[in-house]
């Protein structure tokens, strides 16, 4: 039960793009077709749940022992996520071919983003242990998936759309990303 | 140990060891790619159009160089590309085909064509072509929506009176426009022909005077001008494009005014 509300609480109740403002860099910049939201959701929910992983490990094995976790935890993760996914790519490549065709080209795009950043910040800070980091940080990046999966198909639709000159581009997009944010306000209460 | 000197062996330390990883993945793991790939890639124009039937140049450089496909299916690159290619690789370059353009076969604008109604849905040819067959008074003329402007790869295309009009100079005759119109009235034709009959519509004189002022009415008088190149298709005239046309006085001649130069 309490693995399913924590789920629920990082899919929608505190959406890592419409609830906590993270992740809206590419929330905004690959959402305009859905072949690359679905290419970019995947890679984001592969990197993540990793990431999350491997940040726990590093916090529990190596900053939590040196003493080191109060400072210098921002650097030695964005170091090693950088590392991990630029491995992952290289591996994938030797050895998934199909799957580095469907994510090659998004994974680098992630490798030091604030989503990827933030869940591993927000795993440490909760004092998460490893099961349940993993378990948020896949919960965060589905959470992600799915309001860049809507998000872009609203914006597919209001591509086609005629709005006033002045809505035209970024300013009609950047009013659907808040009315779906306001939206999504709608799930608080569902969890505390 | 004081904190400064924890912190920055443990910093080195992570960036030592994933240099290394990296660097032995590197070596140990990197797919070795045919030479020969980068450098038909380099021959191919990178305009990703599709034309050629796969998906981007890379998937088309793909194909040459591992299952011999024909070289000379990218209309952009040419037949200079398509040889050089076909030397690199030791293929048969082929036939050479004729460059060919497309061309959008209506001159029907604004100040020509009737408009039966007022359409204010999505801007797009075919959702316009969807509700009750279009908002044009003409059946079979361009709609005026963009849709094909907007599929270009090189924007060759450009609404021109509320009419779709190739520059005939920067298309690459990749057929993304004549896939996407609703109505099919834009073809691919000879770069070299100048003469085109810019009308669809195959009612009688008429019916198409009544909804344009710029039809062709099927009066035949440039099937008789030029027997050989222009063909009467029941009401509409139709150019021969692998015959020469070579009567410019057409231009002038044509009472429908739709016989024009592109």
């Amino acid at each position: 039960m309490e693995y399913f509300i924590l789920l629920v609480s990082a899919i929608l109740v505190n959406n890592f793009v419409l609830s906590r403002f993270l992740g809206i860099c590419p929330f905004l910049g690959v959402s305009k077709s859905i072949s690359t939201a679905m290419g970019m959701s995947g890679a984001v929910i592969f990197v993540i749940t990793i990431a999350s992983a491997v940040t726990w490990a590093l916090q529990k094995f190596l900053l939590e022992p040196w003493h080191l976790e109060k400072f210098l935890q921002t650097l030695a993760f964005i170091l090693v996520i950088a590392a991990l996914v630029q491995l992952i790519d290289i591996v994938m490549k030797r050895f998934a071919p199909p799957l580095h065709a469907a994510l090659g080209i998004y994974l680098p795009l992630i490798t030091t983003n604030c989503a990827v950043l933030g869940v591993a910040v927000i795993n440490m800070k909760d004092g998460n242990g490893f099961l349940k980091s993993v378990l948020f940080g896949f919960a965060a990046a589905v959470g992600f998936a799915f309001a860049l999966l809507i998000f872009t198909g609203l914006r597919e639709k209001i591509d086609r759309a005629d709005p006033p000159r002045c809505f035209k581009g970024v300013a009609i997009s950047l009013v659907t990303a808040g009315l779906l944010s306001l939206a999504f306000m709608g799930f608080s209460g569902l969890v505390k | 140990m004081d904190s400064i000197t924890t912190s920055t062996l443990c910093i080195g330390g992570i960036g030592l060891v994933s240099a290394a990883a990296l660097a032995i993945a590197d070596k140990f793991l990197t797919v070795p790619e045919d030479p020969r790939l980068a450098k038909v890639l380099e021959l191919l124009p990178g305009a990703n159009c599709g034309g050629c039937g796969f998906a981007g140049c890379a998937d088309y450089a793909k194909a040459m160089v591992l299952k011999g496909v024909e070289t000379n299916l990218c209309a952009p690159a040419g037949s200079a590309s398509a040889k050089a290619i076909a030397v690199l690789l030791g293929l048969d370059a082929g036939r050479n085909p004729e460059r060919r353009v497309a061309l959008v076969l209506c001159c029907g604008d604004f100040t020509e064509a009737v408009r039966r109604s007022k359409y204010n849905g999505i801007a797009e040819c075919a959702a316009a072509q969807a509700v009750a067959g279009g908002d044009k008074g003409c059946t079979y003329g361009c709609l005026g929506y963009a849709s094909c402007v907007r599929v270009c790869p090189v924007q060759a295309i450009r609404l021109e009176k509320g009419i779709a009009q190739v520059n005939k100079h920067r298309c690459i005759s990749c057929g993304k426009c004549v896939a996407t119109c609703p109505r099919k009235l834009i073809k691919l034709v000879p770069y070299k022909a100048e003469i085109h009959v810019l009308c669809s519509n195959p009612e009688k004189g008429p019916v198409v005077k009544k909804v344009c002022g710029t039809g062709c009415i099927g009066c035949k008088m440039c099937a008789k001008l030029a027997p050989e190149a222009i063909t009467m298709d029941g009401f509409l005239a139709k150019v021969d494009y692998t015959k020469e046309l070579k009567n410019p006085e057409l231009i002038v001649k044509c009472p429908g005014k739709c016989i024009r130069s592109a």
